[in-house]
């Protein structure tokens, strides 16, 4: 902890003399100047997302498209809402179910994950590679692979047709444990002896030592399972339609052509402005996580 | 780990002994684990050796599963058409995304990090937005929409470079680009911020070191210092921009439909989802799914091996 913080610190005093240091003014230029039209292209399909979900229909299909709406109309969010309104689930019910997914998940991950991370980081006991190898493995291939043999397991099991079915599957993601364990291992281990000297037990050392100091970690973990969970639309896992989540139901309405141009801008605005927010809140702290993302 | 320190004259029973002190010592360890590698073994270990378990049976989920030996992989790769295309076009996004992904996410990450702080907040926002915006890529439908309303359209018809608008997601020719496109709008995330963590990681008196020693600009800074210092950061971030190039699925469904004209952006994914979700052949979507299981691991294993080599 110490170490980062001189570490910025350093960084801070030497940061002028640094920028003079073999830096041409050409290179500068062209290089930011290649910074900047692949900026537009990231930024272009958000703004106009943004844009086109405040714009009447008139404005949508002008040309060029304006960037930002002349007339700023919240129609798109009041049609979304009539064509919501028609269907037989109150849409609170879909929104109900997501929230309910992605919070459970969530917060189900950062803490198992991390459960099972500090004795990874910490501790040497048998069994102790052969799991954080697996889990690295487990990082060289997408969870598409596992899909059809987990369709078998959880319908064996009996959650098919419930919210588990996605959330248990989105708690053992082996991305946000590894994470975790590679912050984890640069908590100094003298905090840890000195409180088992003062009498803590393991757990209470993990949960109020190991767990405050690895906040930049949890939000990392948070963002990268929230859009997952946020996002999902049940897939074959949940059919009933009183279960089905928020994206589903989105979905189904942005369904169809360019008529419904507006319709989707303003489904895609919703699902896009919860984890965009919060990625711009933590941003710093989620960064400082990948800092220990390293691979041997 | 102990245990296997002692030397082996000692009997085996005491070397079990020692083995299961060792194991007690840490019963908080295993108490704290248990339920993630449950849940780990449950939903990711376990499946993949009944994947391959599967993939030797006729399957369909109400009849107990039935050996056929390796017909499944015998006509997955000899009798089936759609398959060979589907791999083709996966290997196609894979090679191009792939390579380009990494080079854009660390060449993004690597000019960012020279901007003041706050600027470079904001750039990093730009970038990484994409990648965490749900549905956000279905702009693109709009952008490549086919009749003259579409931007693309609109724009290549105003600057008369073409006269009739052209069905860029239905066109067999685009579809391919268009999912490369959207795939590589798409393509920076973890690995991006890892690049970015990286570099303000790197220990800034190495290039003051460095000038000292002759490093001339900034080319010979990154090749010298910079890449070296940072090798852990990207091999993660190349394990995670091959694993994501092969299992693009989602950008070609919901872009150019599924099945695509003529199976263009039909890739190995959407392949075993069709065989797996929507006609139940369990068996055969299992050997797709382990075919693709070798690839991912394959290509992972691969490229982690030359990039430890680098620089060394």
């Amino acid at each position: 902890m110490t170490n980062t913080l001189q570490r910025t610190l350093k960084n801070a005093l030497n940061f002028k003399k640094k920028r003079k240091l073999n830096r041409s003014k050409w290179g500068d230029a062209a290089l930011f100047g290649l910074l900047l039209i692949f900026g537009v292209f990231s930024a272009y399909p958000l703004i106009m997302t943004v844009s086109n979900a405040f714009k009447s229909l008139d404005e949508l299909f002008l040309f060029p498209p304006r960037l930002f709406p002349r007339n700023i109309t919240f129609d798109n969010f009041r049609d979304l809402s009539e064509l919501i309104g028609n269907s037989w689930i109150p849409f609170s019910r879909y929104f109900f179910n997501t929230i309910l997914i992605t919070l459970t998940g969530t917060v189900g991950h950062v803490l198992i994950a991390s459960m099972c991370a500090y004795p990874l980081a910490k501790y040497k006991f048998p069994g102790r590679n052969i799991i954080f190898t697996m889990v690295v493995y487990s990082l060289m291939f997408a969870p598409q692979v596992t899909a059809t043999p987990n369709y078998i397991i959880i319908s064996r099991i009996g959650l098919i047709d419930t919210p588990l079915a996605i959330i248990l599957p989105a708690i053992a993601s082996s991305l946000g444990l590894y994470l975790m364990k590679q912050f984890m291992q640069q908590i100094p281990d003298e905090l840890i002896e000195s409180a088992k000297i003062d009498g803590a037990s393991e757990y209470r050392i993990f949960f109020q030592i190991v767990m405050p100091l690895v906040k930049p970690a949890w939000l990392t973990l948070v963002i990268l399972l929230f859009q997952r969970l946020w996002t999902t639309d049940g897939g074959s896992f949940i059919f009933s339609e009183e279960l089905k989540p928020v994206s589903y139901a989105l979905r189904q309405i942005a369904q169809g052509s360019i008529e419904r141009a507006g319709t989707i801008a303003a489904v895609s605005f919703i699902m896009m402005i919860v984890p965009v927010t919060f990625f711009i809140i933590s941003q710093s702290r989620i960064v400082e996580t990948f800092s220990h993302s390293g691979m041997k | 780990m102990q245990a296997q320190l002692i030397q082996p004259t000692i009997s085996k029973k005491t070397r079990r002994d020692l083995f299961w002190r060792e194991v007690k010592k840490h019963k908080h360890s295993y108490i704290l684990m248990a339920p993630y590698v449950i849940l780990f073994m449950t939903f990711t270990v376990i499946p993949v050796f009944m994947s391959l378990g599967i993939s030797f049976t006729s399957y369909d989920l109400l009849q107990p599963p039935r050996y056929i030996g390796l017909d499944n992989y015998t006509k997955l790769l000899l009798d089936d058409d759609v398959f060979i295309i589907a791999l083709k076009n996966t290997l196609i996004l894979a090679v191009v995304t792939g390579p380009v992904s990494y080079l854009l996410a660390f060449v993004f990450a690597w000019l960012i990090n020279e901007l003041p702080p706050k600027l470079r907040a904001f750039m990093t926002l730009i970038f990484y937005a994409p990648s965490i915006s749900g549905n956000a890529f279905l702009m693109w439908l709009i952008i490549f929409s086919g009749d003259i309303h579409g931007y693309l359209n609109a724009f290549l018809l105003n600057m008369g470079i073409i006269d009739n608008p052209i069905l860029w997601l239905k066109d067999t020719n685009y579809i391919i680009w268009v999912i490369i496109i959207v795939q590589l709008w798409l393509s920076l995330g973890v690995s991006f911020l890892a690049f970015i963590a990286g570099l303000q990681s790197v220990d800034k008196t190495l290039f003051e070191a460095g000038a000292i020693d002759g490093v001339k600009n900034r080319w010979q800074e990154l090749w010298y210092i910079t890449l070296p210092s940072m090798k852990p950061q990207l091999l993660f971030g190349a394990v995670m921009q091959i694993t994501t190039s092969l299992a693009i699925a989602e950008v070609s469904m919901q872009l150019v439909g599924f099945p695509s004209v003529q199976y263009a952006g039909h890739t190995i994914v959407t392949h075993l989802i069709d065989y797996g979700s929507t006609r139940f052949e369990l068996g055969y979507a299992s050997a797709i799914a382990t075919l693709l299981f070798l690839i991912m691991m394959g290509a992972n294993l691969l490229v982690r091996n030359i990039l430890r080599k680098v620089g060394e």
